[in-house]
């Protein structure tokens, strides 16, 4: 019975699954790979680390060591009361008002939060606007048109009630670069 | 808390209970051997499995063989995984050329895979070959979800049962419930997963380079067929260390409304299998209400404490909801309802870090898990617990009024009561003691990820959590060599102990004859009933418990409150 078993339900079904998905869904079942030029630059639902101040960047990271690593995902796993959190929480707000001196909404709570995978590829809409005075001088945009573009890249809640609205980093840069190289 | 976000939760509920009656009427066609949609396919697969492993379908077990069965399966099962991942370094599909799991690791993640717990203190994407992950884990979670399916079956049976002393054939339960309902489903919204962004391939990971010229690995593998299977088995072992989390599981809010409806909708459609197969439908929906309002109390909670946020935080200027550890998509509603919906079954997945909610955030899965995982449940799991409380309510309600207790009109003896004591006390022993013993030894305390309170919260989780075959963590708890084994201990003693004594009360109540309900009846399905079958889980569940989560989660929503940290 055993065996029988992991014939059928571990090694037939996965692969006729495999086989099935690449034959009807081949871009999602191989990463939602997203190319430029012919060069794969990423998975549009794989986060990336960004630092450079002509790209939106996403949020904190603690998957692997300089974060956004797939191979290492996870959080902080930092409880409400632990006084880790409470610092790097300070430091990243310091680091934030630093980088954003011109921002004209408050900082968001979600930039200031690791996501519980480490690869989160969302950002909420406010941390995008909050961050588009900074884009827009270092592309030496005007930031009504920066902020169009997130509006025009933000998605809702699915069905109007699942989820949050959100903003997929990723895209919002590809349609920044394409914008404004 | 917003009205979206109470919405979301609504409108979950509402599904769930549109689809148990129909889906409680397919299982209960299934497990009464007619006819179904599937027949003309899979009677002849059915019949070819029993014929080459020389399994007499019509052979009916008694409670002791049919224990013995579920035994000797899960013991093959346990050995067979462990050596595959003791030897995963030498078989094909591993493009990562992970080496072989150390002994302690994988006796941990065979007894969490054999006991449909699924703890993870593997991390599946630097650790598991593909190999090991779909002929291993995805294995496990079709075959221990179908053991716990075919055990409420035989407790079921022995429950409605007058003549004779048997419960079934286990086998025939196990390939039914593999065959004819996890299958099916596996295929048809696997691939729906598939379509909204999860991976299903074989391939080996791959380098890219970022628009700013920043490497990164990109993973992959048979996540699809897995993913499916972890949700609907309520197993909860994630292909990645993430779990629902990573995107690369639950990549969009509508995959994750899809994920939390598979753990739900089996042990759901149950209770309705269990009336309809009692011969009245009230019993099973009186079980769904008292269910139903043991809900919507963990969500309430839970979505408070998250959406109220953290107030340490606030005072660094920033306000809003807690997202430490919850991903942009999901936010606090969806991830509340994640985390209530996990815990009332003994799934386990996770899309959110738990360390990381507010203190009585993290409470509430806490509790859930105490009560035994009895809110809808673990498939098969959470109906048998139920009916060991339903077994004790009737008993002290019988009490209450002088009257001998009965059960769909069989008498409640002292067997019967001794037997759901047992169960009753496995829990807090198995919870309290090894939890007592971390707490005083520098092995336990060793690898905590935090300090005060939240620190006792992470020791307190890790052995509630394994204990009632749950397996979500407070993740910030890491393995050693002492977690490895106490908690796999824990794990196989949290299954069995709950099994053999489920299966022996039904064996003692299989041979009872019913007597017609009269005017002097107790009935099962009034609200009277219901009220005190909530009681009885609240007093008797989760009282034993309270000095222990006042110890956690209690006095550390306290302190944060008073600006307090560790």
């Amino acid at each position: 019975m055993t065996i029988l078993s992991v014939i059928v339900l571990g090694l037939i079904y996965p692969f006729v699954m495999t086989g099935l998905a690449q034959v009807m869904f081949p871009h999602q079942a191989n990463g939602s790979l997203v190319t430029v030029n012919g060069q794969v630059v990423g998975s549009s639902i794989v986060g990336q680390l960004w630092t450079k101040p002509q790209y939106f960047h996403g949020r904190p990271s603690a998957a692997g060591k300089n974060g956004y690593d797939p191979t290492s995902t996870g959080g902080t796993n930092y409880g409400p009361s632990s006084k880790k959190l409470i610092d790097s929480t300070r430091a990243t707000i310091a680091a934030l008002k630093k980088e954003n001196p011109n921002a004209t909404v408050p900082i968001p709570m979600d930039l200031v939060t690791s996501s519980g995978s480490g690869i989160d590829p969302d950002i909420s809409p406010q941390a995008a606007y909050y961050q588009a005075p900074r884009v827009a001088q270092a592309r030496k945009m005007d930031v009504k048109a920066v902020d169009d573009l997130i509006a025009r890249n933000t998605k809702g809640r699915t069905f109007g009630f699942l989820g949050e609205p959100r903003v997929n980093v990723l895209q919002l840069n590809l349609a920044l670069d394409a914008a404004r190289p | 808390m917003t009205a979206i976000g109470w919405l979301q939760a609504i409108i979950f509920f509402l599904v769930v209970l549109a689809l148990t009656k129909p889906l409680g009427l397919y299982m209960t066609r299934v497990f009464s051997g007619e006819r179904t949609w599937f027949s003309p396919v899979l009677v002849p697969v059915e019949r070819f499995i029993y014929r080459l492993s020389g399994v007499n379908p019509d052979e009916e077990m008694p409670w002791y063989g049919y224990a013995f069965c579920v035994l000797a399966f899960s013991l093959v099962s346990l050995v067979y995984l462990y050596v595959l991942l003791r030897t995963q370094k030498w078989l094909p599909l591993n493009p990562q050329h992970f080496d072989n799991m150390t002994p302690d690791l994988a006796w941990n993640t065979a007894v969490s895979f054999m006991t449909n717990t699924n703890w993870q203190f593997y991390s599946g994407e630097s650790t598991m070959s593909y190999l090991s992950q779909m002929a291993g884990l995805a294995w496990h979670n079709f075959v221990s979800a179908a053991a716990g399916i075919a055990v409420a079956l035989a407790v079921i049976r022995g429950v409605i049962r007058t003549s004779g002393k048997t419960l079934g054939n286990f086998w025939v339960d196990l390939t039914r419930a593999s065959l004819y309902i996890l299958l099916p489903a596996s295929i048809a919204v696997g691939l729906f997963l598939v379509s909204q962004g999860v991976p299903q391939n074989f391939a080996a990971y791959q380098t890219i380079h970022t628009l700013e010229g920043t490497a990164q690995t990109i993973t992959g593998g048979p996540i699809g067929s897995q993913e499916i299977i972890k949700e609907l088995g309520t197993n909860g072992g994630g292909f990645v260390n993430a779990n629902s989390a990573s995107p690369n599981e639950n990549p969009s809010p509508l995959t994750n409304f899809i994920e939390m409806l598979l753990i739900l909708v089996i042990g759901a459609a149950l209770t309705y299998v269990y009336g309809r197969m009692a011969k009245n439908t009230k019993q099973g929906w009186a079980l769904f209400s008292a269910m139903s309002i043991l809900f919507f109390v963990g969500f309430t909670v839970v979505y408070a404490a998250e959406a109220a946020g953290n107030p340490l935080v606030h005072q660094l200027g920033v306000a809003g909801a807690n997202l430490e550890g919850k991903e942009t998509r999901f936010g606090a509603a969806a991830s509340a309802l994640f985390a209530t919906v996990t815990t009332d079954t003994s799934c386990g997945a996770v899309n959110a870090a738990h360390d990381s909610f507010m203190a009585l955030g993290g409470l509430v899965p806490i509790v859930n898990m105490q009560l035994g995982e009895i809110v809808f449940g673990g498939v098969g799991s959470g109906l048998y617990g139920m009916i060991i409380f339903v077994v004790l309510t009737v008993f002290i309600a019988g009490l209450m009024v002088g009257r001998t207790p009965e059960l769909l009109g069989k008498k409640i003896e002292r067997r019967e009561v001794q037997f759901a004591i047992l169960a009753a006390l496995v829990t807090p022993i198995l919870v309290l003691v090894p939890t007592a013993v971390a707490a005083v030894t520098p092995a336990g305390l060793a690898t905590l990820n935090n300090a005060g309170p939240h620190g006792f919260s992470e020791i307190l989780y890790a052995f509630t959590s394994t204990n009632a075959n749950n397996g979500s963590a407070f993740a910030g708890l890491s393995p050693n060599l002492f977690y490895n084994i106490a908690t796999g201990l824990n794990m196989l003693f949290g299954r069995f102990l709950i099994i053999v004594p489920a299966l022996a009360l039904a064996g003692t109540l299989a041979g009872k004859k019913a007597v017609a309900e009269g005017a002097g009846t107790f009935t099962t399905y009034s609200p009277v009933f219901v009220a005190l079958l909530i009681g009885v889980i609240v007093i008797v569940g989760a009282l034993t418990f309270l000095p222990a989560d006042a110890l956690g989660p209690v006095v550390e929503h306290l302190l944060v409150n008073q600006g307090k940290t560790f």
